[in-house]
């Protein structure tokens, strides 16, 4: 099989380009923990929006917390707005199953009822088993269920992917 | 000699029960304080709760009374979203003779996922976690003058939040150690944390001499004990406990090792006094001192709760 490449940085651009057309200038940005949240702390610059991105974490909301338990500093939520009557872009480096999505839903709703949610993902990997969509994503892609992929970031801030699995 | 494995870790040396802070890796003390951390914040939202317990049962086995550790726990289980059933042993069943594994095993009839115990003899909890079903789990609320680890780790939280490093720390614990489980809950967690010096103060009658064992510096002398702390956690004088001549009266104690604030000069400007409650005013404690700037007595019943949210969820999300 032929090694994927996935330019992370050129598929921020379109990413960067889908937010900017979808954004009202009422919405808030928040970044699913932790690629997400990077996403999103450089969309909020980038597209120069004042205050500051929001941070939220499915960790208390997942459904398989009874066969993987508990991760230590779960909770990596942080919304410095008042969710109730919000626009809210929702922003993530992979969308797969949809079960992450579901569960930030949860966590979000547990601050206020938001007026309306939108998703944008640098990656939408197919595979879903909930009826989620993403109405920004910069690449579709089909990998086997074997390989993970998460985004990375490295110490000047530049994204790049990592594949975990066999090839 | 067989290696016998901590009945409170799985094979994979993660938590199943807490029973007693005795022998849990530091590892897994920091994974409790820090998931503890998360959970305080879920008291500013708008939904107090997390579905992490929904649909599971937890009862609250209180073979002794005690009324903030029970209430506390409810609170915690009630934030995951657990069913908590509160159970007034020590008035019911066991006044009617039936032993605590006859009780242990209709409980587990009601389907319990969860028992907090809080029993008079040291080991009761053991006992339950050994005899239960393999998908449930225990949680020791005290037993006798064993161990109270949840009021340990809610202390080592209380200690983490304002001091932030554990390793150049002198605590000094004071007054009734011999009867306190939260004493040696404290002292295990304290040394596995890696606190360099641990004082254990009060009168002889009050202090074991087997303490030091523990790799506590002992003093009979109070004013020798908190010189320099910065951190003082005061004991409660056990009143219902004390048979027999241990101390002369409460007035005395209070005269010799009672916390004042000219006594709590002589620790470190930003000390913190600690208390795990009820205090007995004029006891162990004067007013001004629990009421003052360097107590955070109240501050460790918000952060025990937090804290025990993190052991229920820990233990209910790991698999025996």
């Amino acid at each position: 099989m032929t090694t994927l490449h996935l330019d992370a940085e050129a598929l921020y651009a379109d990413l960067l380009a889908g937010v900017r057309g979808l954004i009202k200038p009422d919405a808030v940005l928040v970044g699913i923990w932790s690629g997400g949240a990077w996403l999103a702390e450089r969309l909020q610059q980038d597209l120069k929006r004042t205050g500051e991105h929001g941070v939220i974490s499915s960790a208390l909301h997942r459904d398989d917390f009874g066969s993987r338990g508990m991760t230590a500093a779960a909770d990596h939520t942080k919304l410095p707005f008042d969710v109730e009557g919000s626009h809210i872009v929702l922003v993530d480096d992979v969308l797969y199953t949809g079960r992450t999505i579901r569960a930030t839903l949860n966590e979000l709703f547990d601050f206020g009822r938001p007026a309306s949610v939108t998703l944008a993902v640098l990656v939408d990997r197919g595979g879903r088993e909930l009826p989620i969509h993403a109405a920004v994503s910069a690449a579709r892609i089909t990998l086997p269920s074997e390989q993970r992929l998460s985004l990375a970031r490295d110490a000047a801030g530049r994204f790049s992917f990592d594949i975990k699995g066999p090839n | 000699m067989l290696s016998r494995r901590n009945p409170q870790l799985n094979s994979h040396g993660e938590l199943i029960h807490l029973l007693s802070i005795e022998g849990l890796p530091q590892a897994v003390l920091n994974q409790i304080l820090d998931t503890a951390g998360s959970f305080l914040s879920v008291n500013d939202r708008e939904v107090k709760k997390v579905p992490l317990l929904r649909g599971k049962s937890v009862f609250n086995l209180f073979f002794e009374n005690s009324t903030r550790t029970r209430t506390t726990f409810e609170i915690a289980a009630k934030r995951l979203s657990a069913d908590v059933i509160n159970l007034d042993i020590a008035r019911s069943s066991a006044a009617k003779g039936e032993s605590l594994l006859d009780t242990i095993a209709n409980l587990s009839a009601m389907h319990a996922d969860m028992f907090v115990v809080r029993h008079s003899e040291s080991g009761a909890p053991y006992l339950i976690a050994q005899h239960c079903a393999p998908h449930v789990h225990v949680v020791n609320a005290g037993d006798g003058r064993h161990a109270h680890p949840t009021q340990g780790l809610l202390d080592m939280y209380t200690i983490r939040h304002y001091k932030r490093d554990f390793t150049n720390l002198t605590v000094a614990i004071v007054g009734d150690i011999v009867h306190s489980r939260v004493a040696r809950s404290d002292i295990h967690a304290l040394t596995t944390l890696g606190v360099p010096e641990i004082r254990a103060v009060g009168p002889k009658t009050l202090v074991p001499s087997d303490i030091r064992e523990m790799g506590v510096r002992v003093c009979h002398d109070m004013k020798e004990g908190i010189s320099g702390a910065d951190v003082i956690i005061m004991l409660r004088l056990q009143n219902e406990r004390m048979s027999g001549a241990m101390l002369p009266s409460a007035g005395e104690f209070f005269k010799n090792y009672g916390l004042t604030p000219e006594k709590l000069a002589l620790a470190k400007p930003d000390a913190i006094v600690m208390h795990p409650g009820p205090i007995n005013r004029g006891v162990e404690i004067d007013s001004a001192v629990a009421d003052g700037t360097h107590s955070v007595i109240l501050p460790q019943v918000t952060f025990g709760i937090a804290v025990r949210m993190a052991v229920m969820s820990i233990i209910a999300g790991n698999n025996a």
